[in-house]
Order: structure tokens, then C-alpha cells, then sequence
């Protein structure tokens, strides 16, 4: 079985409807760690070794974290820029994360149709999370698709719980063995894993 | 057989209670039933360990119930009552008014002048509210919806006391009117006797008023003088005595004393001395009322019941009878569910203590014959000593038969409301840490109960509008009272050390469901507490001694956010060590030489962060790794 680690960030999770949603009973999915970063790290001050011997016993890293302005929360940030050091992550001897599996869960209040050239927010998610694919490239690393939950603003209720369903089912899938995630590397969003070719 | 000693006679009853009591509960039978079987026994039937003295114990032990009313007003705020007005008044009225009517119609069937037949109806439509409370208390049942309205009905009845009193010599034979008979209770000279009728009134009213009044404005002081002396016993004894008072007084105009202190415990129960009182009152209470319960086994008179057996088993059954359907039909015309109205008209179905009073009473003014009294005195007495075998019985066999098994969820909105406010946070010390613990709680919609022992500062918080009381948290009874037993947290915020361990013991050992977090003062009580099992431990002083650190380092130059960075870093060896130095507590050299390690340890670690700038934790801010790597990276 894969092991999943998942960071999750969201700074105002008391008001959250999606995500909180999203991660319910999460931790019940086998090979998945849920981490919470905001309730673990409240003053901001990571324990870097903590975070990097926690990563050394998974095979996915999994952020998952609401979109704000076309970014990650602060806290994610600062997550990577403490834990992914050179040296261990990247450089000439940083081999720690080679071959692991990086990817991304988020929810937009834009719709999908919102992130286009030409849509209101004239760039695709892939183009705005680049650093994120470049990251993963530095750190000898593949890539995973995002997995996105766009137009969360009006987004019902029996929709979220459908979103749900959705996730864990996909995260059930990378914890097996036996799918071949390679596959998965040409899709636009993970979130169409299952028309991937067989 | 009863020399009469006093110590005798505490030790037959104190026997008598401690070793049937037990039992009766231990059979699911409840401690009402046990003190009453143990009242039989060594009653003058069985045993003959006690017998007329029994009567002066019973008026003494009546006082326990005039205890359990001010109790029970303690626990309820002035607007619950408005609240319940209609319970009361339509309940409660329609309950005596029709079960009086009815007997008096039986009592003319049988051949009884009508005055006479009202008389006993009056008298016998009155319930035990000694015995109903306390079953319905031990079993849980108050908060539901059929206990609340059978305290209504008490309730109503205690005030109709008074009307039936002044009704007794009325509807005498005449000769005897106006002389009353002395009757432990409301008897004897009344202040108030020579006065005409709007005299009585007012001055009943007057005293009414004067409870209220003196709850208000003077107990209050009075309590906070009595506190500062730090003399618990003191504090009992004022407790004690304003209940004696109000029961001298009551008695002196003619009027229930029950009523009166439970009138005195509803004025008191938005004082801050509220829960102390409870925890003083409370255990004089429930040894009077099992004492008032032996009484009443005591005094069922077997010689009455065998001279015709026959007829006392059917005026049981047939008064008992009665008065279920008259509840039941109460309970229907007032909306009740169908269990709560079964457990509400088994509860009632009985007569009560005042009866025994009344028909005395009613004796002396003729409007009684002797050889009406003897048997309807065993009568009530046998239906009292029913009653918690009636509320087993509706329990085990009926409800589950007949009731619809609707659950307690709806009755606990109810049941919050009856047990006042109570928070999910009790802070025990409202002093510097707490009240801004406090205030802190307060602006995030947390309530709590507070609990302080500086009277002055207790009388100033609340006069700032906060639910502050009056105790000392380190005893389990006020801890209890303050509702430890549904809170969360325990938040310990005392500047006496051992007065804070003496809390977290007590709180660790009787609740220990309860998070505990607590301000400490240095490494000893850290420790102490940390070993108790306490594990949020602050000591009082760290956090703004370090808040000052980072700012002496800002003034002098050092950038603030890195300032603050090894602030963490060193609040978390700090916290660190104080957990793991606890386990060394007890090996004192060991602890010294551990604690001088560690200090050096700690400098050692700061300054080689300072040397090498956060080396470890930094890494990803420093650009130095990547520089000195030959590979890729230079651009």
C-alpha cells in the first residue's frame, strides 16, 4: 500500500463548508496521514525535522488548501520553504524526496470555465501552480494533476457530499499498489483519473 | 426498651438508617423506601426502640423538608418560576380543587356532613413533598417534564396550606372555632392572632415583602463580612441560622415555613453565596429528612391498621386510586406526554406530610371526630410509605407496558433551563490570571462559572454584571456544585500553590473527565501538578517575561521577527524541561544536577544558533548551502 501523506492548510477552517467537508473520515482511508497544519502550527513555527521524517515514511505529499489569490496559504509556503531545503530535498546530494509522488487538492470560488485565456481569470490552474510543477521537477519528484473543486461559492450541499465521494474514492485509488500513477501524468486535473487510458 | 438518652437515641436512628439504607438501594428500592422500612423496625411495632418520643423527633425532623424548599429555591431563578405560574396555579389548583370535591362527594355517600367531607378532602388532596422530591431527585427525574410539573403542584399546594388553615375552624362544629390547638407547626401564639382579618393579611404581606427585601440587600453583606473571616464553620452556622430564622418568623404569622425558605432560597439564588450555601445546607438536609422519613415508618400505627385491616387497605387503595385519575386527567387537560403523565400522577398519588398536621389541627377545632383521625393518620402514612414503591412499580411494570418509549432528548433543553446557567468552563480564582482567563473566555462566547474566595472581590465582579460565586474550589461538594460533573474544563487560576494542587487533587480524583489546566507559580507545584496527571501546566510568569525578552532584544537592535523566532524556540526547551525534570521531582540531587545540565544545554543550543543564524531551522532561508554547492543552482 502507498502511503499518502496529506498537509492540509486552511487558515479560517471554522468557516470552511468545502474542505471541511472534504476531509471527513479522511483519516480512515488506509495509507492516508492527515496533518492539519494551522491547528499543529499555530504560532507558524514549524519543526522542519518533524515535517522531513514524516515525509521519508510516505510516497505521495498530498497539499491540499483553499486557492486564495491565485496562491496557497502562507502557511504552506513557509512549510516549503523550511522543510524543502537543499541539501536534503535538491542539490547535489539532496536525494531524500526522489521517485515520491507530489500533488495538490484545492477548492476556487471561480469556475472552471473562470480559469481559461480568456476567462475572467485569464490563466488555467495548471498555469498558476507552475511553481508547485517545478518544485516537484527540482525535487526529483513526479508530478501529480491537481485535484480542484472549482465554484465553491455557490456550490450545494448535496454537490459537496458528491465532491466528497469523488476524493476519497481517488485517494483510495492512489494508496494501491497496484495503480499505476504514471498514468495519471497527462491529465489536466486528477479529478478525471478514471478516463485516464487503462 | 428507650432509656431516652440522646446518644441512644442517635444511635438507634443513625443504625437503623446506615444499615437499611444501603440495602434498600442496593434492591433498586431507593433511599426513601429504606429510611421508611427502617422507621417500621424500630418503631414502637417491632422493635419498640422508639415510641411517643417520636413524635418530637418527627416535629425536629420536619425541618429537614423546610431545608429541602430552600434548596430547591436556590436552584431555581425568579423568572423560572414566572415561568412555570401556569403549572402551578392550573395544575396545581385543579388537582386539589377536584380531588377535594370528589372525596367530599364519596364522603356524602358514605353518610358524612358535608363540612366534614370538604375538610378531609382538603386535606387528603395534599401530597408528600419531602417524599416525592427526593424519589424523583435520586431516580433523575425531576428535569423531565412530569417531575417539573409535580413540583408545580407541591408547590401550589404548600401555599394552599395557608387558605386550608383558615378554612379548618370554619367549617367546624362551632364550639371549638378560634381556640386552636397547639400543633408543633402553625399553632400555638401567632404574633398576629389578635388582629382582624385585614391586619393578618397585611402583615403576612409585610413579612413576604420583608424576605425579599432582607435577601436582597442585607444577606448578601452580611455573608461577605462572614467570608472574610475565613472561618468555615461560621459560614455554616449564618447558613443555618437564616434558615431558623425564616422558619421562627413564618411560624410566628402563620405560615408554612417551607414556604418561606423556599421564598428566601429563590431571592438567593442569583447571590454569588449561592452554591456555598448549597454545599453548608445540603448535608443537614438529607440527615433530617432520612430522620423525617424514619419518623413517618415510625409512626404508622399497626394497632389502628389491625383493629380493621379490611377497611384501611381499601381507603388506601381507594385514595390512592383516586388520586391517579384525578392526575391523570390533569395531566391530559394540560397537555402532558403519556409517560410524563404517568410518572407524574404515580409520583402524587399519595397524602402528605401536612395531613398529619391538619387533621390534628383540624382535632382541636372540632371539626374532627378521634375516631375519624386515628385511621385516615394510618391511611396517609401507608400511602406515603407507598409512594416510592408506586414509582418502581409505574416504572418497571406500566410505563414500559403502556408508555410510549419516547426518549429524554426534548426534556433536556428543559432540563438545562431548570439547573440554571451553568458553563462548560469552571475558572476556580478570579483573581489577575483569571479574570482576564476570564474576559478572554467571554469576548469567544465561552460562559463560565467562576468561583472565588475573596468576598470583596466577588462583590465588585458581579456587580460588573459576571456570574461570579463565593467558594472555596478545592472542596468536592462546591466543585459539584458549580457543576463539575457536566463541565469540560477545569481552569485552576489561584496565586496560592498549594491551594491550586489542593484543587487539581480534588478535581483529579472526583471528576477526572475534566481537563484540567492550570497557572502555576514556579518548578515545584509545576512539577507537583504535572505528576498529578495535569498536563497544561503554566507558570504564571514565563510568557511575559519572554514577551519582555524579545522586546529588550528588538530595542537593542535585533530584527523583531528573529527576536521572536527565538523566543519559541526557547519557551519549547522550557516547557520541555519542565515536563521531563517532574519525573525527577523526588531525587532532589538528582533534579538539581539535571536542571544545571540542562541549562547549560539550553545556552550551549542558543548560542550556537546565534553563531550559525538558526542553522538547523533556517536552512531554506539561507542561501549559503546553495553556493556552496558545485552543481546547478548558480544563475
Amino acid at each position: 500500500m502507498r502511503k499518502i501523506l496529506i498537509l492540509f492548510a486552511h487558515p479560517a477552517f471554522e468557516k470552511s463548508r468545502v474542505n471541511k467537508c472534504l476531509i471527513d473520515g479522511i483519516e480512515e482511508i488506509g495509507g492516508v496521514t492527515f496533518r492539519d497544519l494551522y491547528e499543529i502550527y499555530p504560532e507558524i513555527d514549524i519543526d522542519p525535522d518533524a515535517e522531513r521524517k514524516l515525509i521519508e515514511q510516505h510516497d505521495v505529499v498530498l497539499l491540499q488548501y483553499p486557492f486564495f489569490l491565485f496562491g496557497m496559504p502562507a502557511l504552506i509556503k513557509e512549510w516549503m520553504d523550511l522543510v524543502l531545503v537543499h541539501g536534503w530535498a535538491f542539490g547535489s546530494r539532496g536525494t531524500a524526496l526522489k521517485g515520491k509522488w507530489f500533488g495538490s487538492v484545492m477548492t476556487t470560488g471561480g469556475s472552471r470555465g473562470a480559469y481559461q485565456p480568456g476567462g475572467f481569470n485569464r490563466f488555467t490552474i495548471r498555469q498558476l501552480i507552475c511553481p508547485l510543477e517545478q518544485v516537484a521537477c527540482l525535487c526529483r519528484m513526479h508530478f501529480l494533476p491537481p485535484w480542484v473543486v472549482h465554484g465553491t461559492n455557490a456550490i450545494s450541499r448535496e454537490e459537496i457530499l458528491r465532491q466528497k465521494e469523488r476524493y476519497h474514492a481517488m485517494l483510495a485509488r492512489l494508496a494501491d499498489d497496484a495503480t499505476d500513477l504514471r498514468r495519471y501524468g497527462g491529465l489536466e486535473y486528477l479529478n478525471h483519473y478514471q478516463t485516464a487510458g487503462e | 426498651m428507650h432509656d431516652g438518652g440522646f446518644f441512644f437515641q442517635a444511635f438507634v436512628y443513625l443504625t437503623a438508617a446506615v444499615i437499611s439504607v444501603p440495602l434498600a438501594k442496593k434492591l433498586g428500592l431507593g433511599s426513601v423506601l429504606g429510611y421508611l422500612i427502617a422507621g417500621i423496625v424500630i418503631g414502637p411495632f417491632v422493635l419498640g426502640f422508639i415510641g411517643e418520643e417520636g413524635e418530637s423527633v418527627m416535629a425536629f425532623a420536619e425541618f429537614g423538608i423546610i431545608m429541602m424548599l430552600f434548596l430547591i429555591g436556590l436552584e431555581l431563578q425568579p423568572k423560572m418560576i414566572w415561568k412555570l405560574k401556569a403549572p402551578i396555579l392550573g395544575m396545581g389548583g385543579l388537582q386539589v380543587i377536584v380531588t377535594a370535591l370528589l372525596i367530599m362527594g364519596i364522603a356524602l355517600l358514605l353518610g358524612f356532613e358535608w363540612n366534614t367531607g370538604l375538610a378531609v378532602g382538603l386535606v387528603l388532596a395534599l401530597s408528600s413533598t419531602a417524599i416525592v422530591l427526593q424519589t424523583l431527585h435520586e431516580k433523575g427525574l425531576m428535569k423531565t417534564d412530569g417531575g417539573q410539573n409535580a413540583f408545580s403542584v407541591l408547590l401550589f399546594q404548600d401555599i394552599a396550606i395557608i387558605p386550608i388553615l383558615a378554612l379548618l375552624p370554619l367549617l367546624g362544629s362551632g364550639h371549638a372555632a378560634g381556640s386552636h390547638a397547639g400543633d408543633g407547626h402553625h399553632g400555638g401564639t401567632t404574633w398576629i392572632d389578635g388582629l382582624p382579618i385585614w391586619g393578618q393579611t397585611a402583615a403576612v404581606l409585610g413579612v413576604v415583602a420583608g424576605i425579599v427585601v432582607a435577601g436582597r440587600y442585607l444577606v448578601n453583606p452580611a455573608f461577605r463580612l462572614i467570608a472574610r473571616t475565613r472561618l468555615r464553620e461560621l459560614f455554616t452556622a449564618a447558613a443555618l441560622l437564616l434558615v431558623i430564622a425564616i422558619t421562627i418568623l413564618m411560624g410566628k404569622v402563620g405560615l408554612s415555613p417551607a414556604l418561606g425558605t423556599f421564598l428566601a432560597g429563590v431571592v438567593l439564588a442569583q447571590s454569588e453565596y449561592r452554591h456555598e450555601l448549597e454545599t453548608n445546607i445540603d448535608p443537614f438536609k438529607g440527615l433530617l429528612l432520612g430522620l423525617f422519613f424514619i419518623g413517618v415508618g415510625a409512626s404508622i400505627d399497626f394497632e389502628v391498621i389491625a383493629a380493621d385491616p379490611v377497611l384501611i387497605m381499601l381507603l388506601v387503595l381507594g385514595l390512592i386510586t383516586l388520586k391517579i385519575l384525578v392526575l391523570i386527567a390533569v395531566g391530559r387537560v394540560f397537555g402532558m406526554s403519556y409517560d410524563n403523565n404517568l410518572l407524574f400522577s404515580f409520583a402524587l398519588a399519595q397524602g402528605g406530610e401536612f395531613a398529619f398536621v391538619l387533621f390534628s389541627f383540624g382535632l382541636g377545632n372540632g371539626v374532627f371526630e378521634p375516631s375519624l383521625v386515628d385511621p385516615m393518620i394510618a391511611v396517609v402514612a401507608v400511602t406515603m410509605a407507598l409512594t416510592p414503591l408506586l414509582v418502581l412499580l409505574n416504572e418497571k411494570l406500566i410505563q414500559p407496558r403502556f408508555g410510549t418509549t419516547e426518549k429524554a432528548a426534548p426534556e433536556t433543553a428543559a432540563a438545562e433551563e431548570f439547573s440554571g446557567e451553568r458553563g462548560k468552563v469552571i475558572i476556580a480564582g478570579f483573581g489577575r490570571v483569571g479574570s482576564t482567563v476570564g474576559r478572554f473566555m467571554q469576548a469567544n462566547d465561552e460562559s463560565a462559572t467562576y468561583l472565588d474566595l475573596d468576598a470583596d472581590n466577588v462583590d465588585l465582579l458581579r456587580k460588573m454584571g459576571l456570574e461570579v460565586f463565593y467558594g472555596d474550589a478545592s472542596r468536592y461538594d462546591l466543585l459539584h456544585a458549580a457543576g463539575a460533573a457536566d463541565a469540560r474544563l477545569l481552569i485552576i487560576a489561584v496565586d496560592d500553590p498549594d491551594k491550586a494542587v489542593d484543587i487539581a487533587r480534588t478535581a483529579r480524583k472526583h471528576f477526572p473527565h475534566l481537563e484540567i489546566i492550570a497557572r502555576t507559580s514556579g518548578l515545584a507545584d509545576s512539577h507537583e501538578l504535572i505528576d498529578m496527571g495535569v498536563r497544561h501546566v503554566y507558570p504564571e510568569t514565563l510568557d511575559s517575561a519572554l514577551r519582555i525578552g524579545v522586546e529588550a532584544l528588538s530595542l537593542l537592535g535585533h530584527r523583531r521577527y528573529h527576536a521572536m523566532r527565538a523566543m519559541h524556540t526557547f519557551r519549547h526547551h522550557e516547557e520541555r524541561h519542565m515536563h521531563e525534570l517532574a519525573e525527577l521531582r523526588h531525587n532532589r540531587r538528582e533534579l538539581i544536577r539535571e536542571t544545571k545540565q540542562r541549562i547549560e544545554d539550553l545556552e550551549e543550543l542558543m548560542l550556537v544558533e546565534k553563531r550559525e543564524r538558526h542553522r538547523d531551522k533556517e536552512l531554506g532561508w539561507d542561501a549559503s548551502g546553495h553556493l556552496s554547492d558545485e552543481g546547478h543552482m548558480r544563475d
